[in-house]
């Protein structure tokens, strides 16, 4: 099982004056269980890019390929692809319309013609797996915070049971504690049930803490394509295009500079401690 | 899907009529209406499509997007033109079968009729074409603020229409969002029937709703924010100004004008 990208470009509004090429040849191949990042600032195409993978936008070139199936196949169901491909799109609390919580939640399984009685069952299932307490199911989703209100968007996309979830900009607009919160959730959903997970983000402190690949966009192509060590390994290049390594990458870096023999790959915190007690010849 | 939509047709381009004052276009574009009515024998009317035809090679705009708006009124353009043509009465018969009949008279005015709705959609488009809509918005403010005399908002009103054309894009984008977005949960917006299809805008329309009253209130509150209280007194940051090319360009209007009566008294 995986997703294919074989040479695929998107030219927003083409023969027009507004034409703009949004993508610029891909080619990508995301396996079943990764947990990828995509970084890139606004307008390089990484939020285009992840709406081409549940066939919400059709490519203007090359093709998609979902377990083997080109996905712009003619008898290609992309229904059935986007309950396989779950998709949160940034700020998922505006989109929510239900007049209570669990019938939000109840959408998209009822949308995938399961019967009642498994909607219903999905819809709790997700709700306890965003944490959600089952006393808010009863109440209007337009009565909860900021935070509350995405979990039930996150888990409205959650409660069609994806194999590959594509998050963009989940945390945008969250507080430090919300953040933790979501992306803690997002990891369990990858650790436990082996949800592929596809985060889009520009905040490189969450994408080095959580993925296990990034892919850099720049201009609607794909600049950088692996570990979080490989890719911020370049943090130089990265600022170039108005990004950057996480801060604990600098501060490797300057502690290098100053005379400590610390690794300067290094890009989560409980890395750095471990190296820099390793540099002080300390083990606590 | 939205993308495709222009508003107010807008087409940028770097011409003479695009840096032309909104107010000498929409006061060069009433006059042309006039004029269209004033003319009325079929050589007056290709001398104002000549003049029709300079103009849309001055704007640099391309033929097909003119070409564009009367595509939607074709079958109304067909109607009209075939009911002048076979029931205007007249004194020569030229073609007669069964309950059919052509006039001279009929032909004349069903000639003229199709010319005047061409040239009227495409001149005025020529100015949807050339003009921004909040550039267009502007013209007309100060072009009728001599209504304040009585008692007309002319501001006011002014001010909801460019937020009104400020907020299309941004609602429209909004829709193409939550739509995907609800695509992405399996919503299907095309099958069914009408009540069917009904049912289902119901997770578009009330996330839309949302997000327009949160987006007016938060506008609302920025506004007075930052003491915004009405018309009276406000200066414009970028106030229109008259140049050299818009003297010209009433001149040229008054001329056409002047042609196109001359051309109705002596033809």
């Amino acid at each position: 099982m995986s997703l294919i990208f074989d040479h695929v470009s998107y030219t927003y509004s083409p023969d027009t004056a507004y034409e703009v090429a949004a993508l610029n040849d891909i080619n990508l191949k995301i396996d079943d269980g990764e947990f990828i990042g995509i970084i890139g600032h606004t307008g390089s195409g990484k939020s285009t890019l992840a709406q081409h993978m549940n066939g919400l936008i059709r490519a203007t070139a090359g093709s998609i390929y979902y377990n083997g199936q080109d996905i712009y196949d003619k008898g290609y169901k992309l229904k059935d692809l986007r309950t396989q491909v779950g998709m949160v799109f940034q700020y998922p609390e505006n989109q929510l319309f239900g007049t209570t919580v669990f019938e939000d939640v109840c959408f998209g399984p009822k949308n995938q013609g399961l019967d009642e009685k498994e909607v219903s069952l999905r819809a709790f299932e997700a709700l306890r797996a965003v944490k959600l307490p089952e006393e808010y199911a009863e109440t209007s989703p337009f009565d909860l915070s900021g935070g509350q209100k995405r979990r039930v968007a996150i888990a409205g996309v959650l409660a069609m049971k994806p194999a590959y979830l594509i998050l963009d900009e989940p945390t945008a607009g969250l507080d430090p504690a919300g953040r933790e919160e979501i992306l803690g959730l997002i990891k369990e959903l990858h650790d436990k049930k082996g949800t592929t997970v596809i985060l889009v983000s520009h905040s490189m402190e969450d994408v080095a803490n959580y993925v296990d690949r990034i892919v850099v966009m720049e201009h609607g192509g794909i600049l950088y394509d692996g570990t979080p060590r490989e890719v911020f390994h370049y943090c130089k290049e990265l600022e170039e295009i108005g990004l950057a390594a996480p801060q604990v990458t600098y501060l490797m870096h300057d502690l290098k500079k100053i005379g400590f023999h610390v690794d300067t790959d290094i890009t989560t915190v409980p890395e750095a401690r471990d190296a820099i007690l390793r540099a002080l010849g300390r083990k606590e | 899907m939205f993308r495709n939509m222009t508003l107010g047709q807008y087409y940028p381009a770097d011409s003479i009529l695009h840096r032309l004052d909104p107010r000498t276009k929409l006061f060069g574009t009433l006059i042309f209406i006039i004029s269209i009515f004033i003319v009325d024998s079929v050589p007056g009317m290709l001398v104002i499509a000549a003049f029709l035809g300079a103009v849309i090679i001055i704007s640099k705009v391309p033929f097909s997007f003119m070409v564009k708006g009367i595509r939607g009124i074709v079958v109304l353009l067909m109607i009209a033109g075939l009911f002048n043509l076979f029931l205007t009465p007249g004194d020569k018969i030229l073609f007669h079968f069964g309950i059919l009949t052509i006039t001279d008279a009929g032909l004349k005015s069903a000639t003229l009729m199709t010319i005047r709705m061409i040239v009227l959609i495409i001149g005025t488009s020529v100015m949807t074409l050339t003009t921004t809509p909040n550039s267009l918005t502007d013209g007309l403010e100060k072009g009728l603020r001599f209504l304040t005399v009585f008692r007309v908002p002319v501001h006011e009103i002014s001010m909801m229409m460019s937020i009104a054309l400020r907020f299309i894009p941004i609602l429209i984008e909004e829709t193409d969002k939550i739509m995907k977005a609800q695509m992405a949960r399996g919503a299907d917006f095309e099958s069914g029937g009408i009540f069917q299809k009904a049912k289902s805008m119901v997770p578009i329309l009330v996330p839309l709703f949302v997000s327009a009253f949160r987006r007016a209130n938060d506008l609302a509150l920025a506004m007075e924010a930052r003491c915004y209280n009405g018309g009276d007194g406000r200066t414009n940051m970028k106030p229109l100004k008259y140049a050299g090319i818009d003297a010209i360009s009433y001149v040229c209007i008054f001329v056409f004008l002047g042609t196109c009566i001359a051309a109705k008294v002596l033809l």
